[in-house]
């Protein structure tokens, strides 16, 4: 397969994706930098100007964004968090054989595969405050004296659709980690178990240190997935009440899609993007320790 | 000691069952309420197994709204943009993972990369690109984008299954004189089916999913199932009995989608996580 000449064949095969990526994806992301320093609203089409960093400076002023910056430090940490803890018993679970084990890990799948709308829809129901199903079965047990509205109290909102976050995450890593603990070498366990070390070492020096890599590249991309998702906190709260559970992203996308505020939307999902990245640097700078020392 | 032993055994095993009843109950719960009856509903006591289980939400969920030819347009656009985006990305994949040119690399750890970038960045940009062009309503704005964000992991997917074909198939034909479209389809296609498997099942769920592209590109006329099944939130009287029967709907397809599929689609999702 070693040619001299240059061959174009390579880049036929490539074009069709090349094209559609460039056009539906790249193109619109430096659109909407440009479009960030613009005063672009729909509704006020003709006065569309350039206004430099104005956006950028208005976004620390406007109580939405401020109000957005720890809900989405809390929405993403916590959600994440739990996620990967519940994912990681379910997966640990999965991984010795049981009876019904087969149908267990289909069934903790199905989340996966599930559309956010009726994710969203399917909690919203169980939260409301007067029919919903949670409330009574808390009631019955004791745990609570009155209904709660769920979704529309100011304690409550955003934990609740934390919730609703971490059981629609769950069977990711429940999947990711599975994967990752069924190639673990079985002689190193039976070798330590003839050593008599205990179920916890044996997890912290073989298990931990082999999934290790998993854990931290399926984490960055669940805090990706988590901190991008607007589906879910838009059809359940829109960022209600006030803005007790508005995050950046959520933000972004109600300027843009409900006040049809296309330069000030850009300019919070731009600041929202940057956010990312810094994470991920320092996120990658911090884990590269872990991995290297493999 | 063998007794405490199985105690902790027993209180692992309880945890497992809460676990899974964490996972299961919701669907439970929403296909219990969708045959439920509008009084029994909304009365001051919640009843956990339907009184006098009925279809009428499902019934008129089918004839009063716009359900049934949203999920009609659903199952297209998600059937049409399984079927392109496969061949656009495996006709990439096969560039990335047979010929060696500079940048092949870079371009392939970079182009997940694009994941992450918000959703909401693209929308407006892409609002005003189909404006302009004028596809804008029309379901063309939902195969195009549906299919294009899906590429860059379709791609990264079938490479590493076209990795896994030997090349001296390919060889042997190349000596019996069998051009590049011949070796496509007489041997790399059909050695590459799992991974199309697994690729077409993300697409579809991807695209059947997808809400967000399509509440903003849709007219009321061709909008899709989650659009139509969302907005049936936003009525005045808000329906909890027919949208649970809307939920249930919903979800069929992409379940037994993944039921049938799910060994490749598992098994292409994960392979990122065992390589490490």
């Amino acid at each position: 397969m070693a040619k001299k000449k240059i061959d174009l064949t390579p880049a036929i095969l490539i074009l069709p994706a090349f094209i559609l990526v460039v056009c539906v994806i790249i193109y619109p992301i430096i659109s909407a930098v440009v479009t960030s320093f613009r005063y672009y609203r729909l509704t006020d089409i003709l006065n569309t100007k350039f206004i430099g960093f104005d956006n950028y400076i208005k976004v620390w002023s406007d109580d939405a964004f401020i109000a957005s910056l720890p809900n989405t430090f809390k929405w993403v940490a916590a959600t994440v968090i739990s996620q990967f803890i519940i994912g990681l018993t379910l997966a640990l679970f999965l991984n010795r054989p049981f009876k019904g084990r087969g149908i267990v890990r289909s069934l903790s799948l199905v989340p996966w595969v599930t559309p956010g709308v009726v994710i969203a829809l399917i909690w919203t129901w169980i939260y409301n405050g007067n029919f919903g199903v949670l409330n009574d079965i808390l009631i019955k047990l004791g745990l609570i004296s009155a209904k709660i509205p769920w979704l529309s109290n100011a304690d409550t909102a955003l934990n609740s659709q934390i919730v609703t976050m971490v059981w629609q995450g769950i069977p990711f890593f429940m999947i990711m980690l599975l994967a990752s603990l069924q190639t673990v070498p079985s002689d190193l366990y039976e070798a330590a178990v003839i050593d008599g070390t205990s179920v916890i070492q044996r997890f912290r020096y073989i298990t931990w240190p082999h999934i290790l890599p998993t854990v931290i590249s399926t984490c960055m991309l669940r805090v990706i997935w988590v901190f991008n998702n607007v589906e879910v906190l838009y059809l359940m709260t829109q960022g209600g009440p006030g803005y007790n559970s508005m995050t950046i992203s959520l933000n972004a996308y109600i300027q843009a899609q409900k006040s049809l505020n296309f330069g000030y939307g850009s300019a919070i999902a731009v600041y929202g993007t940057l956010m990312m990245i810094a994470f991920m640097i320092l996120y990658r700078s911090i884990t590269k320790r872990f991995i290297e020392e493999e | 000691m063998v007794g405490r032993k199985s105690i902790a055994e027993r209180l692992s095993y309880i945890l497992l069952i809460l676990i899974v009843a964490f996972i299961v109950i919701p669907y439970i719960w929403t296909f219990i309420t969708s045959l439920k009856d509008t009084h029994e509903l909304y009365s001051t006591t919640v009843s956990y197994l339907p009184k006098d289980p009925t279809l009428d939400n499902y019934i008129e969920l089918f004839t009063t709204t716009d359900f049934f030819p949203a999920m009609g347009r659903s199952l297209v656009i998600a059937f049409l943009t399984a079927f392109i985006a496969v061949i656009v990305s495996s006709l990439a994949a096969y560039g990335f993972a047979r010929y060696s040119f500079r940048g092949r690399h870079v371009i392939l750890n970079g182009i997940l990369l694009l994941y992450m970038f918000p959703t909401v960045l693209y929308l407006t940009p892409l609002f005003l690109v189909f404006r302009q062009i004028g596809i804008l309503g029309t379901s063309w704005c939902l195969l195009i984008s549906n299919c294009t964000f899906t590429i860059p992991f379709s791609i990264s997917l079938l490479t590493t299954y076209i990795h896994g074909i030997p090349k001296e198939l390919e060889e042997a034909a190349e000596i019996d004189g069998a051009g590049l479209p011949q070796r496509l389809v007489r041997i790399v296609f059909p050695l590459l089916k799992p991974g199309v498997v697994a690729t077409a099942s993300y697409v579809f769920i991807s695209a059947w999913n997808e809400y967000l592209f399509a509440v903003m590109f849709t007219s009321s006329a061709t909008r899709t199932l989650t659009v139509s099944l969302a907005s049936l939130v936003g009525q005045y009287d808000i329906r909890w009995d027919m949208i649970s029967a809307g939920a249930v709907t919903a979800i069929i397809p992409v379940v037994i989608i993944f039921l049938v599929f799910q060994r490749n689609l598992v098994e292409g999702m994960t392979a990122g996580a065992v390589k490490g």
